[in-house]
């Protein structure tokens, strides 16, 4: 808005009859200009062809349930992830550290220890991989990308190490219970997908509507503000790298219980798809700008597309070509968007 | 009584001189420009009021009573709200948040903690209006104009009541025709009452402005006078050293 300076006006002076918008930009402005917005037409777009060009295949109830349930566990830790990468920082540990919790969760249980006390050693043994990383990053200034590379090794070997090489499958007087909620359906849809939801919302929540949330983009928006208007950007930031610790362990609870065994290869890789996730939700890499919507949906439109592209008998090589290619897309789409925003 | 006051107030980094023995008193409604080459002691001063150094000798008071801040949070809660040159905001957030950044409104829901979004809004737009800034809360910062960014940064020094506004080269980096805009800001603030220590390079900027000129050579002062006994030729000298003292 341009000011016409008059004699009897100071400088900067709005017309105060003029009434003015109180959201600031209009609310189907920011909606239109959000990367998640354009996401969800993709995804919807998709699935609309899909559902006209297979609809015995793809258009069904039980192809719907396979895509939720895929993409849920994936989703649940780029919601940990999200948090990392608003603070701008990044954790490439994630997939070991499902690793590390399942085959803690396995150990516990072949043991015969209950489902719950175990899943909480899980979730524990997640949350210290978080602490480690973000004690490192936050309070000796180390790079996060070299930190995280360096659990991911950790935690690969640990792995390797706590299981000995051994495959679980036998999970003691619990097993049902592990099985039924990784495994199992609510209502007709899986109950990692029911998970999902809450922890998505819970989290979506908290990043809106409380201060540890409005701290967390301050950090990734310009931390030395932060530090000089009093935010405790050392213990947000920890927090954050414990919570992603502690959802990966929560994925891998659920994917344990889907998949009835655990190796020392769980989460194997999965690193890169969870980053993908966040980026193509319209995470931005160097912090600040994404939400928990994003990045669900961004999980969404991966497995969306790798479950077109199994029905369309596109050889399942080319896959990860075309995972690349949008997350390529995704980042060019925000460079679009930030030129016209200048 | 002087709202701050520094004595005898010296800082040295291992054999560096960066301030020697400096006196400075500034009283409530007034603004004090601050001046001095590059290397003269400026940023080095406003980093012992603003608590990121502590002094090596001398003393900071407050309205009489001696200070020592060990961290800046301590000086904002004893009154000092400082106006950093790179301005300090997050651009990825709205002016409000800005504002409100390390001290949210919040208020409870069951058992929960939320902003208060709707108190903040108004309180900043409030802080809008008492500054006759167009800044509108609920705009991201990185949609707007540097004079608006100003308005931001100088919102945020005006939310607690703060005696003291320490500004670091506000108009280095804004245009011309905004520079006007936060010199009537900073006369703003000096009209409700704050002492106001003004950093510059740019002369007709704090002429414009100040009420006391000061300026600093080598972390010496040599000049403290009211600005209409001074001239910009005058500091200009006194900065170079053409002129020893005034």
């Amino acid at each position: 808005m341009t000011v016409e300076r008059t004699d009897n006006k100071p400088v900067g002076l709005t017309d105060s009859q003029t009434p003015v918008p109180i959201g600031g930009q209009k609310a189907w402005v920011r909606i239109l200009s959000a990367q998640s917005s354009w996401v969800t037409v993709a995804v919807a777009a998709t699935c609309v062809a899909m559902s006209i060009a297979y609809p015995r295949a793809f258009g069904t109830e039980e192809n719907f349930f396979n895509i939720t349930r895929n993409f849920s566990f994936i989703a649940i830790m780029a919601l940990g992830e999200t948090l990392v990468i608003l603070t701008g920082g990044i954790d490439l540990s994630v997939g070991s550290t499902m690793g590390v919790a399942g085959v803690v969760l396995g150990l516990a249980m072949s043991h015969g220890v209950s489902f719950w006390a175990s899943a909480a050693a899980a979730i524990l043994a997640g949350a210290v991989i978080g602490l480690v990383n973000g004690w490192l990053v936050s309070y000796l200034r180390l790079s996060a990308f070299v930190v995280t590379l360096g659990t991911l090794s950790i935690g690969r070997s640990l792995a390797l190490a706590i299981s000995n090489n051994k495959m679980f499958y036998e999970f003691g007087p619990d097993q049902r219970l592990l099985l039924e909620l990784g495994g199992g359906a609510t209502r007709g849809v899986a109950n990692s997908v029911w998970i999902l939801l809450i922890l998505a919302v819970l989290l979506g929540c908290a990043l809106k509507f409380t201060a540890w949330g409005r701290h967390i983009y301050a950090i990734g928006g310009n931390e030395n503000a932060a530090r000089l208007a009093g935010v405790a950007v050392d213990r947000v930031r920890l927090s954050v790298y414990m919570l992603c610790g502690a959802l990966s362990a929560v994925a891998a609870i659920l994917i344990v219980g889907w998949l009835g065994s655990v190796t020392n290869a769980l989460g194997l890789t999965y690193e890169l798809r969870v980053i993908a996730s966040s980026v193509i939700g319209g995470v931005n890499l160097m912090g600040g700008e994404g939400g928990a919507y994003g990045t669900v949906i961004g999980s969404v439109l991966i497995e969306v597309i790798r479950n077109t592209l199994n029905m369309a008998g596109v050889d399942p090589y080319w896959q990860g070509t075309f995972v690349g290619l949008f997350i390529i897309f995704a980042v060019l789409l925000e460079k679009v968007r930030g030129l016209r925003l200048r | 009584m002087p709202v701050l006051e520094l004595r005898k107030l010296s800082k040295h980094f291992g054999a560096i001189e960066a301030l020697v023995g400096i006196d400075l008193a500034l009283e409530a409604g007034e603004i004090l420009g601050l001046m001095g080459d590059n290397g003269a002691g400026k940023s080095t001063l406003v980093k012992i009021i603003a608590g990121n150094f502590r002094p090596s000798a001398g003393d900071v008071l407050i309205e009489g009573r001696p200070v020592h801040f060990h961290r800046p949070i301590e000086a904002r809660d004893a009154g000092i709200e400082v106006v950093y040159q790179d301005l300090a905001l997050c651009d990825n957030l709205t002016a409000s948040a800005n504002i409100f950044l390390g001290r949210e409104q919040r208020r409870r829901v069951g058992p929960f903690q939320l902003l208060n979004e709707g108190a903040m809004h108004a309180r900043a737009r409030e802080l809008f209006v008492e500054l006759k800034s167009e800044t509108r809360p609920a705009d991201l910062v990185k949609s707007m104009s540097g004079g608006q960014r100003q308005a931001v940064a100088i919102a945020r020094t005006r939310l607690s009541q703060a005696k003291i506004v320490l500004m670091d080269e506000p108009t280095a980096a804004i245009s011309v025709r905004q520079v006007a805009e936060v010199l009537d800001l900073v006369r703003r603030l000096r009209d409700q009452g704050m002492a106001v220590l003004l950093i510059s390079h740019r002369m007709p900027d704090v002429f414009a402005v100040a009420d006391r000129v000061a300026v600093l050579r080598r972390g010496h002062k040599v000049a403290d006078k009211p600005a209409r006994m001074s001239s910009p030729e005058e500091v200009t000298g006194l900065i170079t050293g053409a002129i020893r003292a005034a």
